[in-house]
């Protein structure tokens, strides 16, 4: 234990270096993951195959491959085609692109499973396509779409762990980069292991549970025990 | 689309509603057979039948919810979906079809009120979404329709929080907050508990009584639309078996069939 506490004092401030990057890379990965899933997830739903087909090919394509291949082609192979990338950019773009897929398919989900009338009642009333689905749809599929967001979000953070393969300076490489200095691998990895479990249960978790509960009060789900 | 043979526009005096020829199948089933049907304004209007007898389709085409396959609907002298063009019918645009359904409203057997709003706000969401009107207009008129639905003590309640009579006449009322001039009641009181039917049909029968709305009702309470219709249709196998007033309807009905069915219906109920 006195050891651990001096390794931690020796390398904490690197462990904390690589972990503010970790969590830049989460939350802007994250963004563009959301982005995205919102823009795919509704383009799998129209009925035009011009827009409905692209997103299919998108969703097969981020889901069917390794996110660590797609890491690769993006820092690797895109600068043959004149499309270069900072490592920290091709990082979130990789993990945000193929985490994007998985919550477009959870976009398009939740939605679908909003009962048809509810988009019946809104033609009725001749809401227009764009209002029902703000006003109406997306507000019913988003309670039913946060649980499975907050395990994706948690997957995204722990996918963001292969951007230390194209040595972004995140917390994976930073453990690494210790393990190497010192051979403590049980200390550095243990840590790092620690560390993304701590951000996932203590961060992601409860800030899920907490939207949820608040769009579902504000949905009136909870009316009856109000 | 082409419809050759249908005039673009009916002459002055056209019935509310004319189905001219309409067609409409899923896959093999043919649910409407060329049906023809006008409602005049302001009548009231049963339509009664089987399952699958194509009661149910009428009205959702005529709410757009369904495309029809062939023929053409007129409402208020004007086809519903169609639009001329080079003097030939041809499917209408989005914008063409919204402005012909704001004349239209509907009551759905299972209300589907939005959950995530109030009583208040299922009647003002629309007008205020697709009207333009201005809230504190459209809270004030929707607590007056709530208000004659009897349910001014309700207006803050989630439809969670409502018994199933009393969320059917928040769906009325939303229906009534967009001043339909047609209202098309589908079913409305077939999945209701027996002890709160009355008190959806007693709304209905407040609105028939002022007579100043064109209703169209499917319908399993026969002595309902007994009593408030002005013509009551039988359908079967997707076309108007017989119709008529309701006392020649249902007490002397010329049809096989109508006979058989009122039997069947009567003896169930």
């Amino acid at each position: 234990m006195q050891s651990y506490l001096e390794y931690l004092d020796q390398h904490g401030s690197r462990f904390l270096d690589g972990t503010l990057i970790t969590i830049q890379q989460t939350i802007i990965a994250g963004l563009l993951a959301i982005a995205i899933s919102l823009v795919v997830g509704l383009m799998k739903l129209s009925s035009h195959k011009v827009i409905r087909w692209p997103a299919i090919g998108y969703i097969e394509f981020f889901r069917g491959t390794s996110l660590l291949v797609q890491l690769y082609w993006i820092f690797f192979v895109l600068p043959l085609f004149g499309i270069t990338f900072e490592k920290f950019t091709a990082g979130f773009i990789a993990v945000g692109l193929n985490l994007g897929a998985y919550g477009a398919e959870l976009v398009r989900g939740s939605i679908q499973s909003v009962p048809r009338g509810q988009y019946e009642a809104a033609l009725a009333l001749n809401m227009s396509p764009y209002k029902r689905m703000k006003r109406i749809i997306f507000p019913q599929a988003l309670l039913i779409m946060l649980p499975p967001w907050g395990n994706l979000l948690i997957e995204l953070l722990k996918g963001t762990a292969l951007v230390s393969l194209i040595a972004v300076a995140d917390l994976m490489f930073e453990a690494k980069q210790i393990n190497g200095s010192t051979f403590l691998s049980a200390e550095s990895f243990g840590t790092a292991l620690i560390i993304y479990y701590l951000m996932a249960r203590l961060v992601i978790s409860p800030a899920m549970r907490a939207f949820e509960k608040y769009w579902a009060k504000k949905m009136g789900r909870f009316a009856n025990h109000a | 689309m082409n419809e050759p043979d249908f005039p673009i526009k009916l002459e002055s005096g056209a019935p509310m509603v004319r189905f001219a020829k309409v067609r409409k199948s899923y896959g093999e089933l043919t649910v409407l057979d060329d049906l023809d049907f006008d409602v005049q304004k302001n009548e009231i209007v049963s339509i009664i039948g089987p399952s699958g007898s194509g009661k149910t389709t009428v009205l959702r085409m005529l709410m757009t919810l369904e495309q029809i396959d062939h023929g053409v609907i007129y409402v208020d002298g004007e086809p519903l979906t169609h639009m001329g063009k080079n003097g030939k019918l041809v499917r209408a645009n989005n914008r063409y079809v919204r402005s012909m359904r704001s004349k239209i409203g509907m009551v759905f057997q299972h209300f589907n009120l939005f959950p995530h709003m109030t009583a208040l706000q299922n009647c003002m969401e629309a007008p205020v979404q697709v009207l333009g009107m201005s809230k504190q207009e459209a809270s004030d008129r929707s607590e007056e329709l709530l208000q004659m639905v009897g349910l001014e003590d309700k207006i803050h309640q989630h439809p969670a929080r409502l018994s199933g009579g009393q969320q059917q006449r928040v769906a009325i009322a939303r229906a009534l907050a967009m001043r339909p001039e047609i209202l098309l009641f589908d079913e409305v009181t077939s999945a209701l508990d027996p002890e709160v039917i009355g008190e959806v049909l007693g709304v209905i029968r407040q609105l028939a009584a002022e007579h100043n709305l064109t209703m169209i009702m499917v319908t399993h309470q026969m002595g309902f639309a007994r009593e408030i219709s002005d013509r009551v249709c039988f359908f079967y196998d997707g076309k108007i078996e017989e119709q008529g007033s309701p006392t020649k309807l249902f007490d002397n009905p010329e049809n096989e069939r109508t006979r058989q069915f009122l039997s069947a219906v009567l003896d169930a109920g």
